[in-house]
């Protein structure tokens, strides 16, 4: 009976997101959590037998498809819309809830695809649901509706990129089915390129941290979770040992901290640590064990509750102070304890200090690389896990909540704000604590001990000093009105630059040739029109009375014919 | 002179202790024994090595940890520095 009534949990999400608009506020909230909730039950009740398939062209579809790891993805998506949804309700516009349930409802769905051409379907109405949640904001910082068209069209490329290489792999093989793939001929190739743009691979990482920091402070909160750790899983499922990742995934790491570690915006400094974290998890899907893969995963899972948390409690800042600049705050612990307790949680939890959600996840991935033999692997990480604390853990809690006293004497944001933020706390903690949670989901048997005497003290050890370092340098990082350049100044700038200039020095070629084009195309065109317009030979309805004369004429023909022939 | 001085104290008295320039040493003390703390255990304990196959003995000296925490991060606020030379712009530098 049970069976019957499942349907795929990503599609509750998306309707959930379409009813929002038309219903009368007070029901709003009812949706808002109980849609989540619903979804999450929805994917727990899902088994390997369920499927629902669709028949496309000679293609067939299945948007049921469960893996052990896209449940821990759907999991915690489903989560994020529920707390996410709780924390934005009262200050949200409902075109950004309404877009982030349907941006929520298509990550969820990608994590039950068991097919290449539904994976793409659920990609794109995430992009487009993205950019809404990002254009809502449009009213309130005039910065959003630019910020949104750069963040679409980065990923429109990624969608088109993504495409091609779905129909070459097709082509060349036949199956649609998304399984374990090589990148090894032109269709994988281009997969893979797509997924990595969304995940925030060079050159493309400078997206996340254009477009997140303009979205409103709950929007900024809704799209750390999904996009980028939708490209995580489909990398897991898609690509898992590729080694080309580790490189890739290593870059990542280092950018986001030395990014982050320039940087005065407090919500670009945890969106360009959302890069150096999904490095992590994409150096651990390049070394591809099983024990990798389990970090991954965990980690993905981890940090879009951390990550989250630390939005939240930016977002509250925001919210209360109307200042987004570390130059601008400092000593808001005093006015904002509730929001600057949780900010502490969250960064002791992506600093993975022990008894927190990092510590038990992270380390799976930093362990995999001993495990499998990668020294240097190993030392980059182990540097990295320092540089975390430095550029996140330490920095956005210091200049936020500390440095000096800004004056500012902001009160807690209202309490389904707080009400979120201790929930996420609670939950880095409970994992933290009770490891086997997530441990017990994993896609593979795990035997891990995380709290081992030695594992705590060289842990500790390691952030201490790393925190050593921040004060011992503090004066190397004071803020400056400043943002650093990326590889968007390549379609900002010099492009922008290029036709500008084209257009203001060289008229005398340019417009010939434009007008040329215009004039060749307009007589085109005016030859159609005359054709095939309204008035046209070939559009023109006949008058009754011509027909007739038509039909006579035939008639009288034929007779004669009739009359010659006899 | 002697009022301004006051107004100064009582000014010094209304921040948070965290903000008094008295209590600055206090806190640069705790952070230093909070750091012996951290590597005591080293003197008694020996760590897990993590590439004895490849003969790296590095991770499981003592005090690795600690030095290699601080200099891995001091180098990355170096680089970010060095590159600041290059990258940074005025922050209305696209408007």
């Amino acid at each position: 009976m049970m069976s019957s009534l499942i349907i795929p949990p990503g599609l509750i999400l998306i309707l959930g997101g379409l009813l929002l608009p038309w219903l009368a506020p007070r029901f709003r909230t009812f949706v808002a959590i109980g849609f989540p909730l619903l979804t999450l039950t929805i994917v727990w009740l899902v088994t390997p037998e369920h499927s629902m398939k669709l028949a496309f062209l000679d293609y067939e579809l299945d948007i049921l498809h469960l893996s052990s790891e896209g449940r821990v993805f759907a999991t915690v998506f489903s989560m994020m819309a529920g707390i996410g949804a709780l924390y934005a309700i009262k200050h949200a516009r409902t075109l950004e809830l309404s877009a982030a349930f349907v941006y929520a409802g298509s990550a969820v769905g990608v994590t039950f695809c068991g097919d290449l051409i539904s994976l793409f379907v659920f990609w794109e109405i995430m992009a487009i649901g993205s950019t809404l949640v990002i254009w809502a904001n449009c009213h309130q910082n005039n910065r959003a509706y630019g910020a949104s068209m750069r963040y679409l069209l980065v990923h429109l490329l990624g969608g088109v990129i993504l495409m091609i290489g779905i129909a070459a792999h097709v082509a060349n093989t036949g199956s649609v089915e998304f399984t374990a793939m090589k990148a090894d001929s032109f269709g994988t190739i281009l997969i893979i390129i797509g997924f990595l743009i969304n995940a925030g691979a060079p050159p493309f990482s400078a997206w996340i941290a254009d477009a997140y920091p303009e979205a409103s402070p709950s929007g900024t909160v809704f799209l750390s979770a999904f996009t980028t750790k939708t490209a995580v899983f489909a990398l897991l499922m898609g690509f898992p040992g590729e080694s080309i990742l580790i490189y890739v995934g290593m870059y990542m790491v280092f950018y986001g901290i030395i990014y982050a570690l320039l940087e005065n915006d407090m919500r670009r400094i945890l969106a360009y640590s959302i890069v150096n974290q999904v490095g992590f998890m994409v150096v651990a899907i390049g070394i591809g064990s099983e024990l990798a893969l389990n970090g991954a995963t965990a980690h993905a899972f981890a940090h879009i509750i951390y990550k989250g948390l630390l939005l939240m409690s930016a977002g509250s800042v925001l919210l209360m102070t109307g200042k987004r600049k570390c130059t601008d705050l400092g000593g808001l612990f005093q006015s904002m304890p509730v929001t600057a307790i949780n900010g502490i949680i969250g960064a002791l939890a992506i600093s993975a200090v022990p008894l927190t959600s990092g510590f038990v996840t992270k380390s799976l991935e930093t362990s995999a690389a001993a495990e499998a033999g990668m020294p240097w692997v190993w030392f980059c990480l182990v540097a990295a896990s320092a540089g975390v604390f430095l550029h996140a853990g330490i920095k956005f809690p210091w200049f936020v909540f500390f440095q000096k006293d800004s004056g500012l004497r902001p009160p807690d944001p209202p309490w389904n704000m707080r009400v979120a933020m201790w929930i996420m706390s609670f939950l880095c903690i409970l994992i933290g604590i009770v490891p086997s949670i997530i441990y017990g989901i994993l896609p593979y048997a795990l035997d891990y001990q995380p709290y081992t005497i030695d594992h705590v003290v060289t842990q500790m050890q390691l952030l201490l000093f790393a925190g050593f370092a921040f004060f011992a340098l503090l004066a190397l990082m004071k803020r400056t009105l400043t943002i650093s350049l990326d590889f968007d100044w390549f379609y900002r700038k010099l492009m922008f630059g290029v036709i500008a200039w084209i257009k203001e020095h060289s008229p005398k070629f340019i417009s010939p040739a434009i007008f040329g084009l215009t004039t060749f195309g307009q007589r085109r065109f005016n030859r159609l029109f005359k054709v095939h317009g309204p008035q046209g030979i070939l559009a023109r309805t006949w008058p009754s009375a011509s027909m007739v004369l038509w039909v006579a004429v035939l008639l009288a023909t034929a007779m004669i014919l009739h009359f010659i022939s006899l | 002179m002697s009022q301004s001085n006051k107004q100064n104290q009582n000014q010094e008295k209304q921040k948070h202790w965290l903000y008094r320039e008295e209590n600055r040493k206090t806190l640069w003390k705790i952070q230093f024994g909070i750091l012996i703390l951290a590597v005591l255990p080293d003197f008694f304990m020996h760590h897990h090595a993590s590439f004895e196959a490849q003969g790296i003995h590095l991770d499981a000296s003592p005090f690795f940890y600690a030095w290699y925490g601080f200099l891995t991060c001091a180098a990355m606020v170096v680089a970010a520095k060095l590159l600041a030379v290059v990258l940074k712009r005025k922050d209305d530098y696209y408007d």
